[in-house]
């Protein structure tokens, strides 16, 4: 186990450094000027020049790149082109919004839609089943931005219940950071509320026709024992790929939801960097992200080994 | 005494406990775009221009009439020959850190802004030098008489020429600063400064308003209330919503979609605190075929009919109007003479100009910026206009940041460079033929497109050493003639962003652009 730890955790070594490269060409090979970016609408092209210089754009690129590496690897993520601030403070404001987003949206649509995939099998055909799938389609159909105009204006411009934009942190008291939290989270959570139904229901309606829930049954075990100690405890390995699934693209990719509720997340900020051209900050939110996806990776596959004990490494 | 304890834990944890700025009348603005860079001398973006002015005093002001006030100044002295001068300070003006303002903080304010900016770089180069007289009064000795020397030091729009402390304005002009200490109404947080969400400024108690009425840039700057939170909000819905529902006070520059939701709302007012608005203009570049033929341009110049054009950019006829001269309608040096192409434009004449000019029917890459929604549908009704006159036109599209990127570059069109693109400036910098880049014709040094036109030079130095009104006049219309004649650019018509504001918003300086100061709430 501990070998299996430490071989994944290794293993992230040549990820981080395929993705550097990739990242760092690929931003180097798009059209667009950092300086041209900064110097205003007004600057002459001398100016442009200028400012290329001092941000160093004007080295080989090899230079460039060794240069940004080597920091890397001192810890050192650089300094944004724009805002003069190292892209490590950056990230760490922005950490903060996006995980109790994602984390929120995530711990929303498990508790509603587990139980709900586990319902919609167990009654699989009856109107629970069809109301479910009707929701699904519904879920996966609507634009996010649709659906978080239409809470905003219900149930922030009509109702006056929450506020329409905006995030508190924690720090700012848990009042004002959970009303920050309701709406995005609910908007952000339907798809995954969708997806994860479906696929419990799915799940949970293979185990149901295995031979260990008939003799369950047989048993004389209640129904609600039947379905969760037995059905859902063994259809868990696919519902667990799905929720580590979707809360790693819940990370980085929120940013539609981040910009209806101007949430200042790391989508805003990456989309923001990436418009801007801003190299060292797309740099460092790049591999943060290729961090989060090896982590969440490695522990959905430590969940294997909970959840189905004939799973060895 | 456990109970009163328990009740404030409880209330600090659900944010019930204000902090300690809640009782203190906070202004919450929209601001039209991100603040990025914080330097103003560094960029010519708007959005810094305005974090300039609230942290910034300038020596002179323009107020809304068009004339240069004295801001920081309190006295100007010319010598008969008009070639000294001598300006003293007011009493009393301090940094934020409670320094004085002195002479040597200007001289090297100036000197930094003039190597950036291009008014400022002019005026240098009449300069025979800067001293300081004594800690209040400084001295401009000029090698021969200069006639904008006041029009800059009151440069309203970017690069203003903001007053920082000596130790800041030393740094070279090639870097930013780091230090954002100032002498103007309000005083930057920096430890409260969140990028992509969040500017905060206060008020400053140091600062000595003065007693003219606000104009402009131009008299008191009354810091009227005690704080001012810049919260970022790009998507305009959110920014409506956000007004509607009373979190933000002030929206900066709606999407035009947004007015007549806003003006059915009891509780929103919309207010024009820039009447002069802002102006479209079709650049090309005059490097490559076919815009390197002044022939080809005048048909160009000929198809650009501006009223489709701004009905479809804008929609809304209160906010936008077709406007025949280089220089913002209703100002100054506004003119018709030489718009006669522009004034009557004609697709069967364009064609026949086309013909004229031996157009071999090369494509012209007109840059599309489709993520820029205050200029995005200009392209499309130009490029449809073109087409109708003749020109092929292959219309890329972009974001603006690749456009803003790629326009720099003086490639062929096939190699990565560009023929045409669409833009607004704010109409504050179209004032004079100085700041109005667009008709800059220096070649390589001149705005992207690189007009070279001799002529057109020698009268933009003739409109600086001209010394009265009616010479200037007179100079700049003949700008305004040579710059159509050679087609530097296409005006193609003026429009506004009024701002959005909650009805409980009073006291918006009228000018040029959004100001803080003397608004209440």
């Amino acid at each position: 186990m501990l070998r299996f730890l430490a071989a994944r955790l290794l293993a992230t070594i040549p990820v981080l450094l395929v993705v550097a490269v990739f990242v760092f060409l690929l931003l180097r090979l798009t059209p667009g000027d950092p300086a041209a970016v900064i110097a205003g609408d007004n600057a002459t092209g001398e100016q442009i020049e200028q400012i290329r210089e001092s941000l160093g754009l004007n080295e080989p690129l090899i230079t460039q790149f060794g240069i940004w590496i080597g920091n890397v690897l001192r810890g050192d993520l650089g300094e944004s082109f724009f805002f003069r601030m190292s892209v490590t403070e950056l990230i760490g404001q922005r950490l903060e919004p996006t995980l109790a987003l994602a984390l929120c949206t995530i711990v929303l649509a498990v508790a509603i839609a587990v139980p709900l995939g586990v319902l919609a099998a167990w009654r699989h055909g009856g109107w629970l089943d069809r109301a479910l799938m009707g929701f699904s389609t519904l879920g996966f159909s609507i634009p996010v931005f649709v659906l978080g105009y239409l809470l905003i204006w219900l149930v922030s411009l009509e109702l006056g219940w929450l506020p329409v934009q905006g995030y508190r942190r924690l720090s700012e008291g848990a009042g004002p950071f959970i009303r920050h939290l309701i709406l995005p989270s609910l908007t952000l959570s339907v798809i995954y509320i969708a997806l994860i139904a479906r696929v419990t229901r799915a799940s949970v309606s293979e185990a149901l026709t295995e031979d260990y829930v008939r003799t369950a049954r047989a048993k004389g075990l209640p129904e609600w024992r039947v379905l969760t100690r037995h059905a859902l405890a063994n259809a868990a390995v696919p519902i667990v790929t799905v929720i580590g699934i979707g809360l790693a693209l819940l990370i980085g990719g929120v940013v539609v939801t981040e910009s209806v509720y101007a949430i200042p997340g790391l989508g805003r900020l990456t989309v923001d960097a990436v418009l801007a051209r801003d190299f060292p900050t797309i740099q460092g939110v790049i591999l943060l992200f290729s961090v989060f996806y090896v982590l969440i990776n490695l522990a959905i596959d430590l969940a294997y080994l909970a959840l189905d004990p004939r799973i060895r490494y | 005494m456990i109970r009163s304890a328990l009740l404030a834990l409880v209330a600090a944890a659900f944010g019930l406990a204000a902090p300690a700025w809640s009782q203190q009348k906070v202004l919450r603005i929209v601001p039209h775009s991100n603040l990025t860079v914080l330097d103003p001398i560094w960029t010519t973006a708007y959005i810094t221009r305005n974090h300039g002015y609230q942290i910034y005093d300038t020596l002179f002001g323009l107020d809304v009439t068009g004339k240069v006030q004295p801001q920081m100044v309190a006295k100007v002295e010319v010598s008969s020959d008009r070639k000294t001068w001598t300006f003293t300070l007011r009493d009393g003006l301090e940094f934020h850190d409670g320094k004085p303002v002195t002479s040597e903080d200007v001289i090297a304010s100036l000197e930094r802004w003039a190597r950036r900016d291009g008014m400022g770089e002019m005026l240098m180069s009449f300069s025979a030098g800067l001293q300081a007289v004594n800690a209040r009064t400084f001295r401009l000795t000029l090698k021969e008489p200069y006639g904008l020397v006041l029009e800059s030091l009151g440069k309203p729009s970017s690069n203003v020429p903001f007053i920082m402390p000596r130790r800041v304005a030393r740094t070279p002009a090639d870097r930013q600063i780091d230090d954002f200490t100032g002498s103007g109404p309000f005083i930057f947080k920096r430890d409260e400064w969140k990028p992509g969400e969040r500017v905060v400024y206060v008020k400053n108690p140091r600062y000595r308003p003065r007693s003219e009425a606000p104009s402009g840039t131009a008299g008191a700057k009354v810091a009227k209330v005690d704080r001012i939170e810049w919260v970022i909000i790009k998507d305009p819905q959110t920014q409506a919503n956000a007004l509607a529902a009373g979190e933000v006070d002030v929206v900066e520059a709606p999407a035009h979609e947004s007015y007549p939701v806003f003006r059915k709302n009891p509780d929103i007012q919309i207010v024009e605190t820039n009447p002069l608005g802002f102006n479209a203009i079709l650049r090309f570049n005059h490097l490559h075929p076919p815009f390197d033929n002044v022939k080809v341009r005048r048909a160009a110049m000929a198809a650009i009919n501006q009223a489709p054009i701004l009905r479809a950019q804008v929609g809304l006829p209160d906010m936008y109007r077709t406007c025949f001269s280089i220089f913002p309608c209703g100002t100054e040096f506004a003119t018709e003479v030489g718009m006669d192409l522009v004034a009557r434009p004609d697709l069967k004449r364009a064609r026949q100009l086309l013909k004229e000019s031996g157009y071999d029917g090369t494509p012209v890459v007109l840059m599309h910026p489709t993520d820029l929604a205050v200029i995005a549908k200009l392209p499309v009704v130009t490029a449809q206009l073109l087409r109708q006159a003749g020109f092929k036109v292959d219309m890329q599209s972009m974001d603006w940041q690749t456009l803003v990127s790629r326009r720099a570059k003086k490639d062929r069109p096939s190699a990565g460079g560009w023929n045409a693109f669409m833009t607004v400036w704010a109409n504050v910098d179209n004032l004079n033929p100085i700041t109005l880049q667009a008709v800059g014709a220096s070649c390589d040094k001149a705005w992207f497109g690189w007009p070279c036109d001799a002529q057109l030079e020698k009268l933009r130095d003739a409109f600086g050493r001209a010394s009265d009104a009616s010479e200037r006049r007179r100079v700049a219309a003949q700008i305004q003639a040579r710059a159509m004649e050679i087609v530097t650019h296409v005006p193609v018509g003026e429009y506004n962003f009024p701002v959005a504001a909650r009805k409980t918003v009073k006291g918006f300086v009228i000018g040029y652009f959004f100001v803080p100061w003397n608004i209440e709430k």
